[in-house]
């Protein structure tokens, strides 16, 4: 089976000026692949390039076999920012459906199948108790939930994530992590970004980037104190197995830099 | 109920109650997206850009309509122009193209001898001068607004939540916002007639805005949107002809009066029942 992304050598960033370059690895269906770095690392632009929100500067970038952003009904997409939406009338049923309509285009009708995806992705995230509950009444952290169930929602073959676990519980974590499991276990291939090297060892393959490919490959190899060290430019200690455990200066508040995905 | 029942015996505010019937539905469609967007500056900018495109009609004697049409289409690809060839934010550009077409069109309806009451038709419409033509053209145009907005929907709501979500989804969304300019100008032009351009922009946020308070789902953002705008111009119009007042701007006003009543009656009931408690 051909790879859902190959990348070779490709360059992204902003208004022709690279923020990371040399991007060269691929995504086999059914694997995982984190990327690991600090706000302004790329991770964001790279994850954009993927869905065909921007080009890609240069190098060849294949995403299913295709350009990116060709195959939209097969490529769900969860990114950082959402609005905030105390204005617009959705109920959370309603944001999660909306991950059918790149499948069912301008005109398709949703028949039962589509109806039982949507309400088989509310109960993955656990929302289906707020599915009647208007999307401004919810919170930060239910409200990526039901972000992320549009995706569940949409059966792609290629999930991208740009830090899904960002404002959610333990709890709310522990769903995402199982629903990625579960995406990954039925063939689709899945990215996601993160500030956390201890999701990166959870995954096939870990990228780490700050403003370049710092690693790339298998956690195991990949995520090496010297590529943490370079990657966050600190490493607090050790896990019993080994693992470095890094804080992202640019996160230890929580604080999200809302030019992260521009310059 | 009577006496406000009494004047529609008149087959003139018959017209009248007919063509703001259907100005009134029409912008409740588009004006829910226009809302929804954040739409309202350069649905402002529109409702006053056809100004020169009307007076330079009106003057040489065509149809107001056709002025408006291209005055509309010069206010968009001048806002267009503008935002792409300089680092000026969109506002900026809607601003300037904004004073820079009203201005043109005061100055072009100066030219004409009856220069008050021609600028005054123009901002504040003759509702009670429209023929059956004119009402036909406008269920026409109003029944493909609604339709458009039918068949589009999927990429119009994917679009109020954001560019980016429309366009990953597979729907162009720099298309999608073009159709949607497209469709605020048409309601724009065919409504200026009626309620003026002036008063098209109260038509287009004041009942989307007050169904904002209350609606949990674009459709029936839209559906109250449109029973408030028909059930204003209804009293509006009764109101001016019982009171003798501007007939356009008293079914604005009754617009405008029923939005802050909405907003009071929710603040209430928002107090009265805290957030987080119903579900």
């Amino acid at each position: 089976m051909s790879d859902a992304v190959r990348a070779e050598g490709v360059a992204v960033g902003w208004d022709g000026r690279a923020v990371v370059e040399g991007i060269t690895l691929s995504v086999a269906p059914g694997t995982t692949l984190a990327i690991v770095g600090t706000n302004g690392s790329g991770k964001s632009t790279f994850l954009r390039t993927l869905v065909g929100l921007q080009p890609p500067l240069g190098g060849t970038l294949e995403v299913l076999g295709d350009a990116p952003g060709a195959q939209p009904a097969r490529v769900a997409y969860v990114g950082q920012f959402h609005p905030q939406g105390f204005v617009l009338p959705l109920r959370v049923r309603d944001v999660v459906a909306m991950g059918r309509f790149p499948r069912l285009g301008l005109l398709g009708r949703p028949g039962p199948g589509d109806r039982a995806m949507v309400e088989e992705a509310l109960g993955r995230m656990d929302i289906l108790p707020l599915a009647r509950r208007a999307l401004r009444e919810l919170s930060g952290g239910q409200r990526q939930r039901a972000y992320v169930a549009q995706a569940l929602a949409q059966r792609a073959d290629l999930l991208v994530l740009d830090e899904p676990a960002s404002g959610l519980d333990p709890a709310a974590r522990e769903l995402l992590t199982r629903a990625l499991d579960d995406e990954r276990a039925r063939g689709a291939a899945v990215i996601h970004s993160t500030h956390d090297v201890r999701e990166a060892m959870l995954a096939d393959q870990a990228l780490l980037m700050a403003g370049r490919v710092v690693a790339v490959g298998p956690p195991a190899r990949a995520v090496s104190r010297e590529a943490v060290i370079a990657t966050f430019g600190l490493v607090l200690g050790d896990l019993p197995d080994g693992t470095p455990i890094a804080l992202d200066p640019g996160h230890a508040h929580g604080h999200h830099d809302p030019h992260d995905h521009h310059h | 109920m009577t006496s406000l029942a009494e004047p529609f015996t008149d087959p003139f505010l018959q017209r009248a109650l007919v063509a703001g019937v259907l100005v009134a539905l029409a912008a409740a469609v588009v004006g829910t997206f226009v809302v929804l967007r954040g739409l309202a500056f350069i649905g402002d900018a529109l409702a006053h850009g056809v100004l020169p495109g009307i007076a330079v009609a009106l003057l040489a004697g065509g149809p107001g309509m056709a002025g408006a049409l291209v005055g509309a289409g010069v206010m968009i690809g001048g806002v267009t122009l503008v935002t792409r060839s300089s680092r000026l934010s969109g506002d900026t550009a809607i601003g300037l193209l904004f004073v820079g077409m009203l201005s043109l069109g005061v100055v072009i309806v100066s030219r004409s001898a009856s220069f008050t009451g021609d600028l005054t038709r123009i901002l504040f419409g003759d509702v009670l001068g429209i023929g059956w033509d004119d009402i036909q053209l406008q269920a026409v145009v109003t029944l493909a607004v609604l339709g458009i907005a039918a068949v589009f929907a999927r990429p119009f709501l994917l679009l109020c939540i954001d560019a980016e979500s429309a366009t990953v989804a597979g729907f162009r969304a720099s298309r999608y916002h073009a159709l949607m300019l497209a469709l605020i100008a048409v309601t724009v032009v065919v409504s200026f007639q009626a309620v003026g351009t002036l008063l098209v922009f109260g038509m287009l946020v004041a009942p989307p805005a007050t169904a904002a308070l209350f609606a949990h789902r674009a459709g029936t953002m839209m559906v109250i949107a449109g029973v408030i705008g028909a059930v204003s111009v209804w009293a509006g119009l009764a109101l001016s002809y019982a009171y003798d007042l501007a007939a356009g701007a008293s079914i604005v006003l009754v617009q405008v009066a029923v939005f802050f009543a909405a907003l009071t009656a929710s603040t209430v009931v928002e107090r009265r029942v805290p957030a987080g408690a119903a579900s």
